[in-house]
């Protein structure tokens, strides 16, 4: 019964963010990002870091939902990981996502803002700029970092090597 | 035909090692800074070696437009109030291309800095070399110089303290320390530390 309650919830869940809230945007710590960044799969994962008052981080978020939807076949998985305060979830992150329609593309919240104890840790070649994206193949493990903003054309000439 | 093969080897690492250099990240802690020439917002250009006083300088790249640099803009003020008596001013540097950003243009510094009373030179890095040089990537970063003879000494790269929406809850204020250090003889015990940014908005080439 409860089960039973608890699948329905979810179903409503998924009508409620598909037709008008968008997508739940869960709040993680940077050991959430570790498993997501570490855990093996055969997955091609690409993990923007980004903040609604980032200006070509903003410009540039409809590229990574296009190339999710694009290369999903291609195992191809895109998180976008907002560097906004926790405290802004609601007011400024969920409408900006829901606004540009990001569906394909999971969102999350890393809600860690001592930045010196885990950008090294994300990669040795990130400075703290923003935007900063890497492309890992998971099965690979061929990883590479990315301080610049992307057009889409860029976008998919990058990932293309990591697609076997 | 073994010596032409270790020209090529020496050639080919010759040119990965030169190709490596043009992309790297700049200043290192100790390294000996090249003094540079830049226009302030009254028109006048400013130099490192301009004020023979100073024991040092906090040269911090920031701009107008940036969430993050705004954020911090009264604690370099603050930086500024507190340790230019002491020896060490801030030099602010906004090295955005006032193209991209028209917000962080020549004419947008000298209304922002006019505006806040900066009490320290606010350079415009027209070039963007000076960022280049220095390896600034983003906005705020921090540069602590320490004057050694004629010349200027990196000692400390990166973020003013941890805590970028409320400095008075920072548990490590790096540039405050770094610069307490120096001015107690003692080595800088945090000499580099990361924070997010605003990436430098570069020219298209």
């Amino acid at each position: 019964m409860v089960s039973h309650h608890r699948w329905l919830f979810t179903l409503l869940l998924i009508l409620i963010g598909e037709s008008s809230y968008g997508q739940p945007i869960r709040i993680i710590k940077y050991p959430d990002l570790q498993q997501i960044l570490e855990s093996p799969n055969d997955s091609i994962l690409i993990v923007n870091f980004w903040a609604t008052w980032c200006a070509p981080c903003v410009a540039e978020i409809p590229h990574f939902e296009k190339i999710s939807t694009q290369y999903a076949a291609s195992k191809v998985k895109v998180i976008l990981v907002s560097l906004d305060a926790a405290s802004l979830l609601e007011k400024k992150v969920e409408p900006f996502i829901a606004r540009k329609r990001i569906k394909s593309a999971q969102v999350v919240l890393l809600d860690e803002t001592d930045y010196n104890t885990w950008i090294d840790k994300v990669s040795s070649d990130w400075s703290g700029a923003l935007p900063f994206t890497l492309i890992i193949n998971k099965k690979t493990k061929l990883m590479k970092g990315f301080e610049r903003p992307f057009t889409e054309a860029e976008l998919a000439a990058e990932l293309k090597p990591f697609i076997q | 035909m073994k010596t032409a093969f270790f020209l090529c080897a020496v050639t080919a690492t010759f040119l990965a090692v030169s190709a490596f250099s043009v992309i790297q990240p700049g200043y290192q802690i100790g390294d000996k800074v090249m003094d540079f020439s830049l226009k302030n917002v009254d028109e006048k250009t400013i130099s490192l070696g301009s004020d023979k006083t100073t024991k040092g300088y906090v040269l911090v790249f920031t701009c107008n437009t940036c969430p993050v640099a705004q954020a911090y803009e009264q604690r370099v003020i603050d930086l500024d109030k507190k340790f230019a008596s002491k020896g060490y001013p801030v030099i602010a540097i906004n090295a955005n291309d006032g193209q991209l950003s028209p917000g962080d243009s020549y004419e947008a510094m000298k209304k922002r800095s006019a505006d806040k009373k900066y009490g320290f030179p606010y350079l415009i890095d027209e070039t963007q070399q000076v960022a280049i040089t220095f390896g600034a990537t983003h906005t705020p970063t921090v540069f602590v110089v320490q004057r050694q003879g004629s010349d200027f000494v990196i000692k400390y790269i990166g973020a003013i303290d941890n805590n970028a929406q409320d400095g008075g809850q920072a548990s490590q204020k790096y540039v405050q320390n770094a610069v307490n250090e120096l001015l107690t003889g003692q080595p800088v015990a945090v000499p580099t530390a990361k924070a997010i940014g605003c990436g430098i908005k570069w020219k298209k080439v």
